[in-house]
Formats: C-alpha cells, sequence, structure tokens
C-alpha cells in the first residue's frame, strides 16, 4: 500500500478504486475498501430481505392463510426477515458501512485502529451470512428472530442449532468493529481534534461502539445456551427440566434492547451532519447533543424489561423498567428538538440527502413517540404483541435507520465513488419512500389497537382493508427502494465529476479528493478549529452571486 | 365482509379506562408530532435558500431552551408514567369475590375450565357483570392470552401460573388470540368470548347436566393419584394434612434452616411435582414426584381441591 503511493509519486496519487484485481480487494486492509465490501454485501442482504417482507405482505393481503405460504413457510418467512433485516442489515449498515469509510477520514487519521481486524471483521460477517443464506435454502428456521424459549430448544424442529451458531458468529463481527472504533476514536485522532471538536458523526459511533463491544457478548452467551440447550437438555431455560423460560427473555433483550441503539445512533450519526450542511449553520447544542448519545447508550442498558410486561415478571419490575424508558425517551428527545432548532435562521437547501433527512426526522418521531405509549404499562399489555408494536418498530427502525442509511450514502455518494447522481431521481425516491412507508406502517397502528396480534398468517376478515393499505403501500415503498440502487450504480458508469467537496461541506472527509486517495491525507492534518462551521449569510451572498452570474 | 372498524370494541370495565389513558398520549403525541412537523415546516419555507430573510447570528446553542425541552417532557412522561402504572397495577389486584376459572393453553388451542364443572375449548363464556378470574398455565410452549375488546392480555407460561381478572359489560361474541407467537398454528390458536347475561350463563354452564364442580373432580383425582393415602392422617405414613393448608405460611426445612412460604397455587404445584424441594418441616422427604404423571388440566384440578378444603373442615 505505503509502496504504491510512493511509487504515485510524481504522478496524481492513487485513489483506494484504482487497483481493481478481485485479490486487492478480498485482502485489502484499507478502512475505505472494507467499507466499500460491506456496501455490497449489506445491499445484497437488504434485497434479501426485502424480497421476503414483500412475500409476507402477499400473503397478509388476504385473511386466509392462501396466497403463496403454509403456516410453517409463513413463519420460516417472517423469522428469516427478522434475522436477516437485523443481524445482516440494521446492525452493520451505518457503521460497517459509512463509519468504517468516515471515521478515519474525519479525525484525520490514515486508517483504523486495526485495519487486518477491520477486514477480518467483514469476513466473519460473510460466514455468518453465507451460513444464514444456507439456512434459508436449507429449510429456515421458524423461532422467530427472537428464539424465544422452550419454542426454540423443545419444540421447533428447524434448523435452530445453526441459527443459534450463525447469529453467534455474526455477533463476533460487530464486537471486532466496535473495538476497532473505539480504539480509533482514542487513539488516532489527529493534532488538535480535542473530544469536542469530533464532528458528531464520531460521538455517535463511539456510543454505538462501546454497546456493540458490552452488550453482544451477552446475546452470544445466550444463544449459546439456546444451543446447549437444545443438543443436551441441559435445563436452563426448560420448565420440565427445572428450568426458567422468561430467564432467556431476561438474556436475550438485554442485548437486544441496547441493539435498538446499535441501529438507531448511528442513523443520529448521519442526520447530525447532513442538517448543518444543508442549513448551512452550526448545529443547535453541539454538547447536548454529543451527551444525549452517550446517554443514551447507558440508559440503553437498563431497560430490556419493557419488552416483558405482560411475561410474567413481577409488577414492580414492570413498574421500574417503564419509568426507565420513559427516562430514555428524553435524550432522543433532545436530538430531534436539537436538529429542528437547526434550521433556524438556515439557508436551507432541499437536495436529496436533506430530504431524506427530514423524512427521518417525521418518522423517527412518530416512532419514538408511540415507544412512550409502549412504555406506558397499561397499554402496552393491551398492544403488545400485536400490529401496533410492528408498526413501532419498522417506524423506528425502517423509518429511522434506514432512511438515515439512505441519507447518509446519498451525501457521501460523491466522496466515496467520485460520482453526482440525478438529482431529480434521488428526490422522487425520496418522496416515494417517504410516502410508501407511511402508507404501508400507519394502518397497522391501527390494526394493532384493533388487536391484530403479529406473526399472524391467517387473521380475521374486519383487519382486511387495513392489511390491502399496507400492502399497496410496500408496493410503493418497494419502487422507492429500487430507484437508488438503480441511478446509483448508474453514476459509476460517468466520469468522475463530484469533486472534492460538492456541498461545500465542512469536515475533514471534504477536504480531500474525491474518492480519497489510499491514504488519505497527503500532509499530517492540523485540527484548528470547532466542526461545523457553517455560515448562512455567506451561503445565501453566494447563492445571490450565482444566480446573478447565470441570469446576465 | 369488508365492514372496516377503526377501533374496538370496548367491553369491560378496563378498556374504557385504557382508552381514555391512550387518548390523552395520544394527544400528546398528535401535539408534539405537529408541533415539530410545523417548525420544520415554517423554517423550511421562511429559511429556504434565496429567501430573503433575518440570518443574522443563528444561535448555537441556549441551555435555556434546552431546560426547556427536557423539563417539560419530562413532566408529561411523569403524568403518563403515574397514570399508566395505576391501571396497570389494578390489573393485577382481582376482587376477592372474582368467579375463578381455570385455563390450559397448548399447541394450539385454548383449553376452558369452570369451575362449576363444566370446560370448553377456544370458547369462553363469561356472565356479564361479574369480576372473573383465570388461572392460567400452559402444557407446552409460552402462548400469550388476549382478549382486544377487554384490552387485557398475559403471557401463559409452562411450569408457572399466570393469572387475570376483568369484568364484561357488554353482551356480545368477542376475538380471543394468542397473542405470544407459539409455533406452526400460532395464528390459528384463536377462539370467541361469550359474554351473557347471568341467568343465560347459568344456563349455559348447567346445559350439559350440572358435572361434578372443579373440586370435586380434584377431590376424586387426589384420592386416585394415592394422594390421599398419605395426606388423610394414615397411620402409617407420616405426612402434613392439607386441609386448611392454602393461603397460609407453610414452614420448610431448609438444610438447618426453616423459612416460610406462602401455599398458592405455585407452592402446590410444586410440592407436587418436585417434592424433594420444598419439605415441610418436621417431615422426612419421602413423598415421590408426580412428574409426567398429572396433567396440567388434571392438576388445576388438585388445586382447586386444596382450596376448597382451605377453611379446614375435612371432606371425608
Ligand atoms: C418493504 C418494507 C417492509 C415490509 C413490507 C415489512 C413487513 C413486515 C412484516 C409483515 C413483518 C411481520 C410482522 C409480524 O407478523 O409480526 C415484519 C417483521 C419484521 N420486520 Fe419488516 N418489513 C419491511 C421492511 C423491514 C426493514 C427494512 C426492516 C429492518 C431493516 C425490517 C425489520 C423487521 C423485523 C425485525 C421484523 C420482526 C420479525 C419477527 O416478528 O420476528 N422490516 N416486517
Ligand atoms: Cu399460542
Amino acid at each position: 500500500m505505503s509502496a504504491s503511493a510512493l511509487a504515485h509519486h510524481d504522478g496524481p496519487p492513487a485513489d483506494y478504486l484504482s487497483d481493481s484485481t478481485v485479490a486487492s480487494w478480498l485482502l485489502t486492509t484499507d478502512h475505505k475498501r472494507v467499507g466499500i465490501l460491506y456496501m455490497i454485501s449489506v445491499t445484497v442482504f437488504f434485497a434479501v430481505g426485502g424480497l421476503i417482507a414483500g412475500l409476507m405482505r402477499l400473503e397478509l393481503m388476504t385473511p386466509k392463510g392462501d396466497v403463496l405460504a403454509t403456516p410453517d413457510s409463513y413463519n420460516r418467512m417472517f423469522t428469516m426477515h427478522g434475522v436477516i433485516m437485523i443481524f445482516f442489515f440494521l446492525v452493520p449498515a451505518i457503521p460497517s458501512v459509512l463509519g468504517n469509510f468516515l471515521i478515519p477520514l474525519m479525525i484525520g487519521a490514515r486508517d483504523l485502529a486495526f485495519p487486518k481486524i477491520n477486514l477480518l471483521s467483514w469476513y466473519v460477517y460473510i460466514i455468518g451470512g453465507l451460513m444464514g443464506v444456507w439456512i434459508l435454502i436449507f429449510g429456515g428456521i421458524d423461532t422467530g428472530w427472537t428464539f424465544y424459549t422452550p419454542f426454540s430448544t423443545m419444540y421447533s424442529n428447524t434448523m435452530v442449532v445453526t441459527a443459534a451458531v450463525t447469529v453467534f458468529i455474526t455477533g463476533f463481527s460487530s464486537i471486532l468493529t466496535g473495538l476497532n472504533f473505539v480504539v480509533t476514536v482514542h487513539t488516532m485522532r489527529a493534532p488538535g481534534m480535542t473530544w469536542f471538536r469530533l464532528p458528531l458523526f464520531v460521538w455517535s459511533h463511539y456510543a454505538t461502539a462501546l454497546i456493540m463491544v458490552l452488550a453482544t457478548p451477552v446475546l452470544a452467551i445466550s444463544i449459546v445456551l439456546v444451543g446447549l440447550e437444545r443438543l443436551f437438555h441441559v435445563g436452563i431455560f426448560d420448565p420440565k427440566l427445572g428450568g426458567d423460560p422468561i430467564l432467556f427473555q431476561h438474556l436475550f433483550w438485554f442485548y437486544s434492547h441496547p441493539a435498538v441503539y446499535i441501529m438507531v445512533l448511528p442513523g443520529f450519526a448521519v442526520i447530525s451532519e447532513i442538517i448543518p450542511c444543508f442549513a448551512r449553520r452550526p448545529i443547535f447544542g453541539y454538547r447536548f447533543i454529543a451527551f444525549a448519545s452517550v446517554a443514551i447508550a447507558i440508559f440503553g442498558f437498563l431497560v430490556w424489561g419493557h419488552h416483558m410486561f405482560v411475561s410474567g415478571q413481577s409488577m414492580y419490575a414492570g413498574a421500574v423498567f417503564s419509568i426507565l424508558s420513559f427516562l430514555v425517551a428524553i435524550p432522543s428527545a433532545i436530538k430531534v428538538f436539537n436538529w429542528t432548532a437547526t434550521l433556524y435562521k438556515g439557508s436551507i437547501k432541499f437536495d436529496t440527502p436533506m430530504l431524506y433527512a427530514l423524512g427521518f426526522i417525521g418518522l423517527f418521531t412518530i416512532g419514538g413517540l408511540t415507544g412512550l405509549m409502549l412504555a406506558s404499562l397499561a397499554i402496552d399489555v393491551h398492544v403488545h404483541d400485536t400490529y401496533f408494536v410492528v408498526a413501532h418498530f419498522h417506524y423506528i427502525m425502517v423509518g429511522g435507520t434506514t432512511m438515515a442509511y439512505l441519507a447518509g450514502i446519498h451525501f457521501w455518494w460523491p466522496k466515496i465513488s467520485g460520482r453526482t447522481y440525478p438529482e431529480l431521481w434521488g428526490k422522487l425516491s425520496a418522496l416515494l419512500v417517504f410516502v410508501g412507508f407511511n402508507l404501508t406502517f400507519f394502518p397497522q397502528f391501527l390494526l394493532g389497537y384493533l388487536g391484530m396480534p403479529r406473526r399472524y398468517f391467517e387473521y380475521r376478515p374486519e383487519f382486511q382493508v387495513l392489511n390491502v393499505m399496507s400492502t399497496a403501500g410496500a408496493s410503493i415503498l418497494a419502487v422507492g427502494l429500487i430507484m437508488p440502487l438503480v441511478y446509483l450504480l448508474l453514476s459509476l458508469r460517468q466520469p468522475r465529476n463530484a469533486g472534492p467537496n460538492p456541498w461545500g461541506a465542512t469536515g475533514l472527509e471534504w477536504q480531500v479528493e474525491s474518492p480519497p486517495t489510499t491514504h488519505n491525507f497527503h500532509e499530517p492534518v492540523l485540527v484548528t478549529c470547532e466542526p461545523y462551521l457553517y455560515s448562512p449569510e455567506e451561503a445565501e451572498r453566494e447563492y445571490a452571486h450565482v444566480q446573478h452570474v447565470h441570469s446576465s | 365482509m369488508w365492514d372496516f372498524p377503526l377501533f374496538p370494541d370496548q367491553a369491560s370495565t378496563n378498556a374504557p379506562k385504557l382508552d381514555a389513558l391512550m387518548l390523552f398520549e395520544l394527544g400528546v403525541l398528535v401535539f408534539f408530532t405537529m408541533a415539530i412537523l410545523l417548525f420544520v415546516l415554517a423554517f423550511c419555507v421562511r429559511y429556504r435558500r434565496g429567501n430573503a430573510a433575518d440570518r443574522s447570528h443563528p444561535p448555537t446553542h441556549s441551555k435555556a431552551m434546552e431546560a426547556v425541552w427536557i423539563v417539560i417532557p419530562a413532566i408529561l412522561s411523569v403524568v403518563m408514567y403515574a397514570w399508566s402504572t395505576r391501571l396497570f397495577f389494578d390489573l393485577y389486584e382481582a376482587p376477592a369475590d372474582a368467579t375463578q376459572i381455570d385455563v390450559v393453553g397448548k399447541q394450539w388451542m385454548w383449553y376452558v375450565q369452570h369451575s362449576q364443572g363444566r370446560s370448553e375449548t377456544n370458547e369462553l363464556h363469561v356472565p356479564l357483570g361479574r369480576p372473573m378470574k383465570l388461572n392460567m398455565t400452559s402444557q407446552d410452549v409460552l402462548h400469550s392470552f388476549y382478549i382486544p375488546a377487554f384490552r387485557i392480555k398475559q403471557d401463559v407460561l409452562p411450569g408457572r401460573y399466570t393469572s387475570l381478572w376483568f369484568e364484561p359489560t357488554k353482551v356480545g361474541v368477542y376475538n380471543l388470540f394468542c397473542a405470544e407467537y407459539c409455533g406452526t398454528n400460532h395464528s390459528l390458536m384463536i377462539g370467541k368470548v361469550h359474554v351473557m347475561e347471568p341467568a343465560d350463563y347459568e344456563a349455559w354452564l348447567s346445559e350439559k347436566g350440572v358435572g361434578p364442580s372443579q373440586a370435586e373432580e380434584g377431590g376424586r383425582l387426589f384420592v386416585q393419584h394415592h394422594c390421599a393415602g398419605c395426606h388423610r392422617g394414615s397411620q402409617t405414613v407420616q405426612a402434613p394434612r392439607l386441609e386448611g393448608v392454602y393461603g397460609k405460611p407453610v414452614p420448610i426445612q431448609d438444610g438447618k434452616d426453616v423459612h416460610f412460604v406462602t401455599a398458592d397455587d405455585r407452592y402446590i404445584r410444586d410440592s407436587i411435582l418436585l417434592p424433594k424441594d420444598q419439605v415441610v418441616a418436621g417431615y422426612e422427604p419421602i413423598m415421590p414426584s408426580f412428574k409426567d404423571q398429572i396433567s396440567e388440566t388434571d392438576l388445576l384440578k388438585i388445586i382447586a381441591y386444596i382450596k376448597s378444603i382451605a377453611n379446614g373442615e375435612t371432606s371425608q
């Protein structure tokens, strides 16, 4: 790597894409290339998970389970949809693609602290992913992505152990990425890049990485226990053997609730970069947003019991978990208010990333506030395990994480690829995703309050109208999601036209070429100022000037 | 077929209370969503690039503002929390005079046993205006007993008893669902709740001729499984008598120590299935385990019998 940089010393420096042999990609330790490897694989998994979602929605168009599935195949579909979307899309998407690519650039480093471990984490992820696909093809698994015992340990006759191994392996990829980020942020910052000069993107990823390192091992342990119980009947979770099925839920949610924040904190990271850039002004309340990330990461560990209000855990435990859940909502609210305040007195331009980001604010707000309803004990008793919950978590995870991921991909695409994409198509996709999303998932809130339980392949006829609406919305959403795939790939055929900084953004990553050279920076970086030094007034002056030149 | 409700029936005393809370929270949600939406829209219009507006000195932070939007949501949260927790606790405090019904969930049906003897599957008949208490357990995996029109739900667990109570307020037929995913036919594990006029309910109960009650059945099983041989004061074997035990503290020998546990459903169940775990102080650990010999439904009957002799009078 350094040799090739030297060899090109006279000519233009090699960018990270220039060596295009397959081996150079598969053996790369360049954080940018690892990011691209992740981008490709995450996209493939998202497509598979999305295809399954489409089949499920087709099935749910009619109340009888007769469109294409038997009960078992439906159960396997929603399990695989959940497993793939959570473990192979939501958890890795933003950190492993954008985080890998951007964190070193943003802090003025050449690479992550452990480049080889970074590549290893991708291989671990791919091995897990291939096993997942293998399960999908050879029989599937029908426990739901939550693997609740004793169904998973005693009653399911599908590939539970293989799935457990898959999730276990994939978890290591997450742990490795988290470790790498924590060490990188601590040790690799350029001179002058103090903690309070870090872009909020880095703050959020730092908080995410802490959760990844601390929570994922618990998932690994619980999933190993499921495997042991299933194979050897050790009697940890099975009441027939003196075990406790609720214990599994405690272990599982002790990971999986913080994991929700592994999914959304990186989303916050992206939005906190995009809003200031397109509003052309410093972010409002930088420190509050930074601390809110850490607060969410900490509180996130304390609320797992809110998944178990009706599980038979003591009602006093329920009361404690409920108040803690209300608490964790507050730092999230801080962020939404701060983003909104950042628009005030800005000079706002509505490019594709900004449209996605604004859509994110709307969807995340609805997702978050319905979370308060679920945190309210008595209401949760009624809507727990119904479509209300399905709607809520899709608002948070698809509306939050997926919108933020798309916003980020559009924002940094010129940096990553060196190309711009057709704005009009980008805006149209943002619009379709937003409309399709709401049409798909809003009816599900009503379905849930009416009482339709989740994981049903057949339902009462009175639920049909809302289900048909939801399926119609899903097809619009699908179109909106496929569009970026097409125009972003097509953009690769045009010459590199993005320039280093097409959005006029601040941030170190915009000071290097697009695409960046292999070694990121030509000379050592020295940071002397705060992030987000945008000026709305200057943006206005430039705009007026451009208008003037155009009209004369 | 295309009937299209937007709001579920309100058929229990709990339902209107819950809906009131829900509407309050919905109000808060709509208010905040609208407020954010309006601010975002207003800023987007007013400060769009090229629109003349005052952009001097954009504020970068404000402790006062941050405090406002921390404190207001915090206060609202406390209100929602207190209100919903109050309702939640009510759900677990069944009135003392509630009529008891036993429910066993299994893949994939609900088995319901009325204390007066009649049993049914995937149907639940209850009288209007009387508090009913369900004692529930599962024969296999986790299930969840859910009646949307009553706004109640409770997971049903193998090896444990959970309970649920409600008071129906509207005659009619309502959905009964299993809400915890339980395998292949989870979505078919559904039933109907029939709320009847009390007179109709009494008629229904005795429709098939009044069979033996839960407790009577339990008494029969008590003899059949040879429990009576030891527990009804036989001369040869020394075992504690069970009259008057239910609901009382029982001294348990734990190594050298003695501690007390309350003889509730769970205690009795454990004593039958895992007798060596809890030996009553002063007795030898000689009782055999009845694990895998007595079904969940029979266990419930035996417990009903032991409950029925709680007042100390022998039934011999
Ligand atoms: C076109 C978009 C999507 C549609 C139509 C869709 C539809 C569905 C449906 C029908 C279910 C089953 C709910 C149930 O029966 O309980 C489901 C579950 C789920 N979905 Fe999606 N989904 C979509 C996108 C996504 C995305 C993008 C993610 C994550 C990135 C996601 C994550 C999940 C998860 C975690 C579950 C839970 C699975 C389970 O119940 O075990 N979905 N989705
Ligand atoms: Cu069930």
